[in-house]
């Protein structure tokens, strides 16, 4: 509506026109090849390497509650590889890998910046364990280099390495090709992309029950109704067990609070990010100004997306013994978000007892900078019914075998 | 901060406290007995509800014992704190508005 041309101009009188919307808001279809449970990252990736890699596009994603705004909406966007065991190190490095070209596959902006991560060593074992991990990422191929305290001070200035500290930083690890990503992002970039490809994203959808007939997945009771599906993959991160409970499944995971918070906008003043296991800080700023730190879990089991105050209280303490010029920064909100741990802090990804249903979970506090990596190693199992090799070693099986990846403190930040 | 009620103490901060899982899980009375099934359900497989859950509490900066206790995963609320040996409370309360349902654990 135009204002007559003898009245001056008020705000907001011509308006431009809505932006298109990145993706469809369909109803369910009564049936789809592949049903993926878990409109998040994971979710998202997987059913875009679907119908990218493997041609199969007649799939709904199902969220029960809006697109990306669990854990996808919750983490702190550190992308890293470096990782101890070559099991870690492989599907990690091929995520690293898929992101360092994810804007262009996506063409969609995902603010991917390559800022390099430090983490530091606080004691006589860290310095060993690091230097472990730096020469077994250097075997793999991964990018990694030990810095003594005056060359962490060089990449990171406002690290704080005197000596006259609690707890005095000894070196660090460096990966230079790890950095962040902008989250959301990343989930509508790869949102968009499953759309255009026809794939049909529905929110507000809650599964609540799973059809099996004769040991076979055969599709899922929603809030929205029963859709069949020739094959199901569940990637629904905190709530995997309640999920796979629905088909008779008890998965090793534990389910807790995680918490991060962000301050207020501040100038540019850290230029790569920072992890500390001793202090369990991690520390990066985004691209807008905010410096985002997370904390670890909340020690008891919690589905409630919130967590306790002391733990924020002592992150803080943490991060200003690490950076003291961060101690007139604002705190400007908390949150948490549910992670499923797995006793050896590795992910499961493969397959089930129950036949066409796939499982992805147990990604505990580390998932964001696996997303492009296990949606398309989890796209692979589901599409040809056997893992990648890159997923292979991460079977539920290996809690009865004993083939542990334990990656608890090898992980460079304990899980 | 929360407070949680030890059944020794009564009421102390949550920040006094360490979390130890879920309770009522026996050791194998004959481990020798057990296939690797039965033993990974044992050391890695452990409930993980939304919503009421018998697990185990210890009072480390107070009276430093042990003690059992239902709790609410969703509201993280302590429905009820028993001592160690006595069987869980058998009626337990959820979200409000919803049915008390029998605890699974009180019949193993």
């Amino acid at each position: 509506m135009h204002p007559a041309a003898n009245t001056p101009p008020t705000p907001g009188d011509v308006l431009p026109d809505h932006p298109d919307f990145l993706w469809r808001n369909p109803d369910p279809k009564p049936s789809y090849d592949v049903v993926v449970v878990g409109g998040g990252g994971h979710g998202l990736a997987t059913a875009y390497y679907l119908a990218k890699n493997h041609g199969i596009t007649n799939i709904a994603v199902l969220e029960k509650g809006w697109l990306a705004g669990g854990n996808m909406a919750r983490n702190t966007t550190i992308i890293r590889s470096n990782y101890l065991w070559d099991e870690s190190s492989g599907i990690y490095e091929h995520s690293l890998k898929l992101w360092e070209t994810l804007e262009e596959d996506l063409d969609y902006p995902i603010l991917f910046s390559q800022r390099g991560v430090l983490n530091l060593a606080h004691s006589l074992q860290d310095v060993r364990d690091s230097k472990r991990r730096v020469y077994a990422n250097q075997l793999n191929g991964i990018d990694a280099e030990w810095l003594e305290p005056d060359e962490v001070a060089k990449v990171c200035p406002i690290v704080n390495v005197s000596s006259d500290v609690r707890y005095p930083v000894h070196g660090a690890t460096y990966q230079p090709r790890a950095g962040i990503a902008k989250h959301d992002y990343v989930a509508w970039g790869f949102a968009r992309r499953a759309n255009d490809l026809g794939i049909d994203l529905i929110q507000d959808c809650e599964v609540t029950g799973i059809d099996i007939s004769d040991g076979r997945v055969t599709g899922v009771r929603t809030t929205r109704g029963r859709i069949a599906a020739g094959k199901v993959a569940l990637a629904a991160a905190g709530h995997s067990s309640v999920v796979a409970a629905m088909a008779g499944l008890r998965l090793p995971l534990q389910s807790h609070p995680l918490q991060a918070l962000v301050s207020e906008l501040l100038e540019p003043v850290h230029p790569t990010v920072v992890m500390s296991n001793a202090v369990h800080v991690y520390v990066s700023q985004a691209h807008k100004g905010e410096l985002v730190m997370g904390a670890g879990i909340d020690s008891y089991n919690g589905y409630g997306q919130r967590g306790a105050f002391h733990i924020i209280e002592r992150q803080m303490a943490a991060v200003l013994e690490l950076f003291p010029v961060f101690a007139r920064a604002h705190m400007l909100r908390t949150w948490a978000g549910i992670v499923d741990v797995t006793p050896d802090a590795s992910p499961i990804v493969g397959l089930t007892p129950v036949r066409n249903l796939y499982l992805n979970c147990g990604w505990g506090t580390g998932g964001f900078k696996a997303t492009p990596g296990v949606g398309w190693c989890f796209a692979h199992t589901v599409a040809t019914g056997e893992p990648h090799p890159y997923n292979a070693p991460f079977t539920l099986s290996r809690f009865t075998t004993g083939a542990l990846i334990d990656e608890h403190g090898a992980a460079a930040v304990a899980h | 901060m929360q407070l949680i009620d030890c059944p020794w103490c009564g009421e102390r901060e949550e920040a006094e406290f360490h979390y130890g899982g879920q309770a009522h899980v026996a050791h194998p009375e004959d481990p020798h007995a057990l296939d690797d099934e039965q033993w990974a359900q044992y050391v890695f497989f452990r409930d993980n509800p939304k919503g009421p859950f018998a697990e185990r509490w210890t009072h480390s900066a107070g009276c430093r014992r042990w003690f059992n206790a239902l709790r609410d995963t969703v509201t993280h609320e302590f429905l009820a704190v028993y001592r160690v040996g006595d069987p869980p409370p058998p009626l337990i309360r959820t979200a409000p508005g919803a049915q008390p349902r029998q605890d699974p654990e009180a019949t193993s």
